[in-house]
């Protein structure tokens, strides 16, 4: 295991900053707010007692705006457990998607018309626009499980939205329950994964429940494919 | 009921009937409108004096209908192409397409096109390769497969775009021209249509073969890691349920020992480029192992020339380097074979995107990725016939 400075292009570089990437969707992200990992600049690695600890500067894109900027991250892989991330982008404000996320917040309390949809993006990688917050969603709240998943030899992104519905509101939250995909790139294993979400403008994403699906060698769901 | 009066006259009088969609009949029955834009904050503080509850159903109807009108348009032009030139390269296609594509280039350009077959997949479905080549024997030849691991479906769509781009340009482009006059390209599309056809009735992201695995519910051999090439050796799993196994045995797969026996009896191959999608890579050997391959630096340089010509297009980023440091360590992997065979320009691309939409890359970026990755495949095609 290399220690000292790191090749940031090289994997273990890059599978430290995509944890960064998933601690930053924990913290920021909402249906108008998804961020991704742009370049690492500099990275640099060594062992701790408690694990094994990095030092990162690289650029996170958030996905809808299309605004990127630098963060700066320190993180450990404990033994087993958590990854545990400090990060600072000093540009990741909560500025310019109120608006949108509070319609879109108005649009769906009331839960008189409660929404649902599968397969978001569909095979072709398709999706009517009405769902696009609602994938956004999806990916942010998958940030918590690949967080928590992550170790140095995974790396993780969220590989479809199988499927959503909309629960009552409660507490003045929007509630989901989700059936995502994950896709692990070293195993190139389709991880399924249930759970139940809240979001509210105020309160930002929450993950209540998180529930693995058993891996089933099987076919997708009937009426799935297009 | 003064509610639904002063409602229903309020829209007759200001929009005309039009704007409902069915009549508002009682108290108790929801009735959709369509607001026009001019009129939208109007009938909503309209709404809100009159306590009349709202909920909006399609935010723009514009949008939906312009992106319904694509949809048929593209529907419209699927319907089967008489000629290459009619063929939609900006939207994916099932099997049956993409061999009648193959066909249909074939017939169109026979001076320069043939197909050759070289072997069966598992469930018996022919393996196609393209010959491009202007005549000769015994020339030297570059390889480009596609659509190995049968999710990354930018790749098999890419592939068929490379191939009309190759009788598009040869005969137009100076470069293209000089290398099909020296050496010949084979472009195998569908290099695992089993797997293909299972992505389209089945299950979208399948990765590897369809052949069974005896003792086990498990199906399928990841066919890149099936190469003789550190086979068994960590970077690979001995779980048939894996989507990394390497089967029982190197090269059990018939997808992969029919590449295998057309390098070998070919004998003359220069360079090896195998297609993937996604993470926007361009690798070279070894995956297996952390041992330099001799060629590393020349192998190393090209690949940044290539992935810098990549980039001049739309500014798409790629990382390069080995396999080994760049992405993980791999086992029995093609190009580790091919280059380990003596095919020294052994490359592995992973296409768009880097994860936002992964393996379902939306069809609108099939064509981008297909002319930036071209560029790059030129960089490799032009040394490979001229090194020095």
């Amino acid at each position: 295991m290399e220690t000292g400075e790191l090749n940031p292009n090289y994997y273990p570089a890059r599978r430290a900053a995509a944890v960064v990437q998933h601690y930053l969707n924990t913290r920021y992200g909402s249906p108008y707010r998804w961020m991704f990992l742009g370049n690492v600049h500099n990275a640099s690695s060594e062992d701790v007692t408690e694990g094994r600890k990095y030092q990162l500067e690289l650029t996170i894109q958030e996905m809808i705006s299309n605004v990127s900027g630098p963060c700066s991250a320190e993180l450990l892989f404990p033994g087993a457990g958590t990854p545990q991330v400090q990060a600072s982008c000093d540009w990741l404000l909560p500025n310019n998607t109120r608006a949108q996320e509070e319609a879109f917040y108005q649009q769906h309390r009331d839960s008189h018309n409660l929404v649902s949809g599968d397969r978001i993006p569909d095979s072709y990688g398709h999706m009517e626009p009405t769902m696009k917050p609602f994938w956004h969603l999806g990916g942010v709240a998958s940030s918590f499980i690949m967080l928590e998943q992550s170790n140095q030899s995974t790396l993780y992104n969220m590989a479809q939205v199988a499927n959503f519905t909309q629960l009552e509101t409660e507490k003045d939250q929007l509630r989901f329950q989700y059936h995502v995909l994950l896709h692990e790139m070293v195993s190139q294993e389709i991880i399924h994964w249930k759970m139940l979400i809240t979001w509210s403008p105020a309160e930002g994403v929450k993950v209540l429940q998180t529930d693995l699906q058993p891996k089933c060698n099987c076919e997708d769901p009937p009426d799935s494919i297009n | 009921m003064k509610g639904l009066l002063v409602f229903t006259a309020l829209f007759v009088a200001v929009f005309g009937k039009e704007t409902f969609q069915g009549e508002p009949t009682d108290l108790s029955t929801p009735v959709d409108i369509r607001v026009p834009n001019i009129h939208l904050q109007t009938v909503k503080a309209f709404l809100e004096a009159e306590d009349i509850q709202y909920y909006i159903m399609i935010e723009d109807l514009q949008v939906m209908l312009d992106e319904e009108q694509e949809q048929m348009l593209k529907a419209a032009r699927t319907a089967a192409p008489r000629t290459t030139d009619d063929f939609d390269y900006s939207n994916y296609h099932t099997i049956d397409q993409i061999y009648a594509f193959q066909d249909m280039l074939v017939a169109e350009n026979p001076s320069l096109v043939s197909k050759v077959v070289i072997g069966q997949s598992y469930e018996r479905r022919p393996l196609t390769v393209l010959k491009f080549s202007t005549g000769g024997t015994n020339k030297p030849g570059i390889w480009i497969d596609t659509g190995i691991h049968s999710r990354e479906w930018v790749t098999q769509a890419s592939g068929t775009w490379f191939a009309k781009k190759i009788v598009t340009d040869y005969g137009r482009d100076t470069a293209l021209t000089s290398i099909l006059n020296k050496m010949d390209i084979f472009l195998e599309v569908m290099t695992n249509p089993d797997g293909f056809a299972y992505t389209q009735t089945s299950n979208r992201m399948w990765r590897k073969t369809r052949k069974p695995n005896p003792g086990s519910s498990c199906v399928g051999t990841d066919p890149n890691r099936n190469w003789d090439a550190g086979f068994g050796g960590p970077g690979a799993s001995s779980s048939p349920c894996s989507e990394t196994y390497r089967g029982p045995s190197a090269h059990s797969e018939s997808e992969v020992k029919s590449i295998v026996d057309f390098v070998t009896s070919h004998g003359k191959l220069k360079s090896f480029v195998s297609i993937h999608s996604y993470s926007q890579m361009l690798l070279y050997p070894y995956g297996y192992t952390k041992t330099p391959c001799k060629d590393q630096n020349e192998l190393h340089n090209l690949a940044k020339k290539a992935i810098t010509d990549l980039a001049s297009l739309y500014g798409t980023s790629y990382r390069y380097g080995s396999i080994i440091n760049t992405i993980y360590q791999a086992s029995g992997g093609t190009i580790d074979w091919t280059y380990n065979q003596g095919i020294k320009y052994s490359y592995t691309f992973e296409l768009r995107d880097t994860g936002r939409y992964g393996f379902i890359l939306p069809a609108n970026q099939i064509i981008p990725t297909a002319r930036e990755t071209w560029l790059a495949l030129m960089a490799i095609m032009k040394h490979t016939s001229n090194p020095f």
